[in-house]
């Protein structure tokens, strides 16, 4: 029982942080129909920025908590500066050119995010300082320790934001139009530019939350480290209906459970023939499974094809 | 085909015929190996065109099939279960194969829309490499991480391609052989593409990528017609799969990365989507630059600031990203696009409507 309950909660735990990504991944979508591929990219810049920051003013002898709060800001800033400049070079000119088109330059800034994160930090994985009391506690068995418990609490209150900032701002509305149509909202006054640059500065920021989140969680940091927790964002997006704020927090949970869980089963389910090893095989068959019987995704709409 | 470009054909087939002597007098062997690579890559951009530029399927997974490919042919022709099947047996075995796979992909997830279905086939792409990864416990299959080694070469009877041979008075390494025999596979691939792009299928696929509302309402099976070009895809991956792991001699999981995918997908768009010969120049360029960058990345810092200031492995991929985004910017519908093609992939609705005016129409 206590292993299901360690699992659980560090589904929860890696849930929060996919739920994060997910939401630039699906924001950004549900504006400009695009896969933002360098979304991953950004997660690992917050981080390393997080890291530099911290290292900075560590040796500065600044309290830890405070150390914390100002890498947050400054990795928050600096993403939110490389959202937009990510979308004012490479997607904004392509906005009325083929839809692949945005794809490519997508896959070229992750590409030149990743070597520009290598010649500048290097190859090596950076320890992450603990800026945290990283007290544990009991919990039914189970482990839970602050850190744990602050990411799912952060998280938590990042998504509650967002969603007051999209159902019940003037902000929100224009968002919520753009995404609809594009045309009328200009037409109403909407200033689409504006509204899609704040997405990304949005989607970005959330982002680097997310950096940090890993980076104090695992403890490491590394260059490669956003391309495979953006590809599990982005699946935990679809999972939950891509281009849907809430499909994405419960698809990143989701998927994270499922990660966790099936890490923790599939050697007792397969009698011992399947490992851990195995884990992202379990997520991938589950976003299959799910996306045949619901093509849609989980809370996704069932949008019409075109006529 | 007229008749003013034959000339043309005559010197660039010539060109073709000479290109491996050519290019290992002056540049080196490296570089007749990096030609050979260049065929391969042109055959799964190739088979990638289909799905993705004829009928508008987005597959994110591709290097799956390849993987099939190689794989079988790893397995059946090596000392891993000391089996050596003769090529001429494990080539189309593999193509089946993963044509099979293809099927097995598409069938439960082709009614899904655009990215959707990207995302499951990368999905997919990801699970095979997994397994491939860890299929050496507990019983020892794949070899896991360490892959495959020893895989024998092209051979029929006593001629092997992992050789030296003499043939008219010259000289033909194991790199030159393969490079004719990589030049024929291509051709044919080329020629299967010319033919199906004209065919009642490739018509088919077009209208289908067009509007599938309309294809469907044409009387078109959409369903069967998408799992066919499905196919027809992993068909030519499997077979540049197999070639590759005889030319090789060793296939591991870390070849068949989701990087791989995205290169193939690169070269099919920026080249040139639905274009035969945009594909052709997509795969040549990608495959030629980051070499050309390797080479010139670490030389040209000696020469600017006297030493080597960045790894020149980093540099040399941050160049191919800038090049990657300026080529795109600059081109948007590809260096070399289909006069056909005016309309996007699929495009939504929102995006249609903004669509009228974009470098397709401007073609027309």
């Amino acid at each position: 029982m206590d292993i299901l309950l360690q699992q659980i909660i560090n589904g929860l735990v890696q849930g929060s942080v996919y739920a994060l990504v997910a939401l630039g991944y699906t924001m950004v979508y549900g504006i400009l129909g695009l896969i933002n591929f360098a979304h991953g990219e950004v997660v690992m810049v917050g981080a390393m920025v997080a890291l530099a920051v911290s290292g900075m003013l560590l040796a500065a002898g600044l309290p830890p908590l405070l150390v914390l709060l100002l890498a947050l800001l400054v990795a928050m800033a600096v993403c939110m500066a490389l959202g937009y400049a990510i979308e004012r070079i490479a997607y904004r000119p392509l906005r009325n050119a083929p839809r692949l088109a945005p794809l490519i330059t997508a896959i070229g800034v992750s590409i030149v995010l990743q070597n520009l994160a290598m010649i500048f930090w290097g190859r090596e994985y950076h320890a992450f300082p603990q800026l945290l009391p990283g007290a544990s506690h009991g919990f039914g068995g189970a482990i839970i320790n602050d850190v744990q418990i602050i990411i799912i609490a952060v998280a938590l209150l990042m998504m509650a934001g967002l969603l007051v900032l999209v159902h019940r701002t003037r902000l929100g509305r224009a968002m919520r139009a753009v995404a609809e149509n594009p045309s009328a909202a200009a037409l109403m006054g909407v200033d689409i530019n504006t509204v899609i640059s704040v997405t990304f500065m949005i989607g970005s920021a959330l982002a680097a939350v997310a950096g940090l989140m890993v980076s104090a969680n695992y403890g490491i940091v590394h260059y490669y480290m956003g391309f495979l927790l953006g590809l599990k964002a982005f699946t935990a997006a679809v999972l939950g209906g891509i281009g849907n704020l809430r499909g994405a927090m419960l698809g990143g949970v989701l998927l994270g459970l499922i990660e966790s869980l099936g890490a923790g089963y599939i050697g007792d389910l397969s009698g011992g023939f399947f490992g851990s090893n195995y884990q992202d095989v379990f997520a991938f068959f589950a976003l299959i499974a799910v996306l045949v019987f619901r093509p849609s995704g989980l809370l996704g709409e069932r949008v019409a094809e075109r006529a | 085909m007229n008749l003013k470009h034959k000339p043309l054909l005559a010197a660039l087939a010539i060109a073709l015929l000479l290109l491996p002597f050519a290019t290992d007098a002056m540049l080196g062997r490296g570089w007749v190996r990096i030609a050979d690579f260049a065929l391969l890559y042109i055959m799964l951009a190739l088979g990638l065109n289909i799905v993705v530029g004829y009928a508008g399927l987005l597959d994110l997974g591709y290097v799956a099939f390849f993987a099939v490919g190689a794989y079988n042919y790893a397995l059946l022709s090596s000392p891993q279960f000391g089996l050596h099947w003769p090529f001429w047996v494990v080539l189309p075995l593999g193509a089946l194969l993963a044509c099979c796979f293809g099927v097995l992909l598409g069938a439960p997830t082709l009614k899904l829309r655009g990215d959707y279905l990207a995302i499951v086939t990368l999905g997919f792409g990801e699970i095979i490499r997994i397994f491939l990864n860890n299929l050496n416990a507990p019983v020892n299959i794949t070899n896991g991480p360490q892959g495959i080694s020893m895989i024998d070469p092209i051979r029929a009877g006593e001629f092997s391609m992992g050789g030296e041979h003499q043939l008219f008075g010259l000289a033909f390494p194991a790199t030159h052989l393969h490079y004719y025999l990589f030049l024929l596979f291509t051709l044919l691939v080329i020629f299967v593409s010319r033919r199906l792009e004209g065919s009642r299928i490739g018509r088919a696929w077009m209208a289908i990528r067009e509007d599938e509302v309309a294809a469907e309402a044409m009387g078109l099976n959409t369903r069967n017609i998408k799992l066919l070009a499905f196919a027809m895809g992993a068909t030519f991956g499997g077979l540049s799969g197999g070639l590759f792991a005889g030319f090789q001699g060793f296939v591991s999981p870390e070849s068949f990365s989701l990087m791989e995918s995205i290169m193939i997908l690169c070269m099919v768009v920026l080249g040139g989507m639905g274009n035969i010969g945009g594909v052709i120049l997509g795969g040549v360029l990608l495959v030629l630059l980051p070499e050309a960058l390797r080479n010139g990345a670490g030389p040209m810092q000696q020469a600017l600031f006297g030493k080597t200031l960045v790894d020149p492995e980093s540099l040399r991929m941050l160049m191919f990203g800038l090049a990657l985004i300026a080529v795109m910017l600059l081109r948007p519908a590809g260096l070399w696009p289909s006069t056909q093609r005016r309309r996007e992939l699929s495009p939504d609705e929102m995006i249609s409507h903004q669509e009228q005016d974009t470098v397709y129409d401007n073609s027309k």
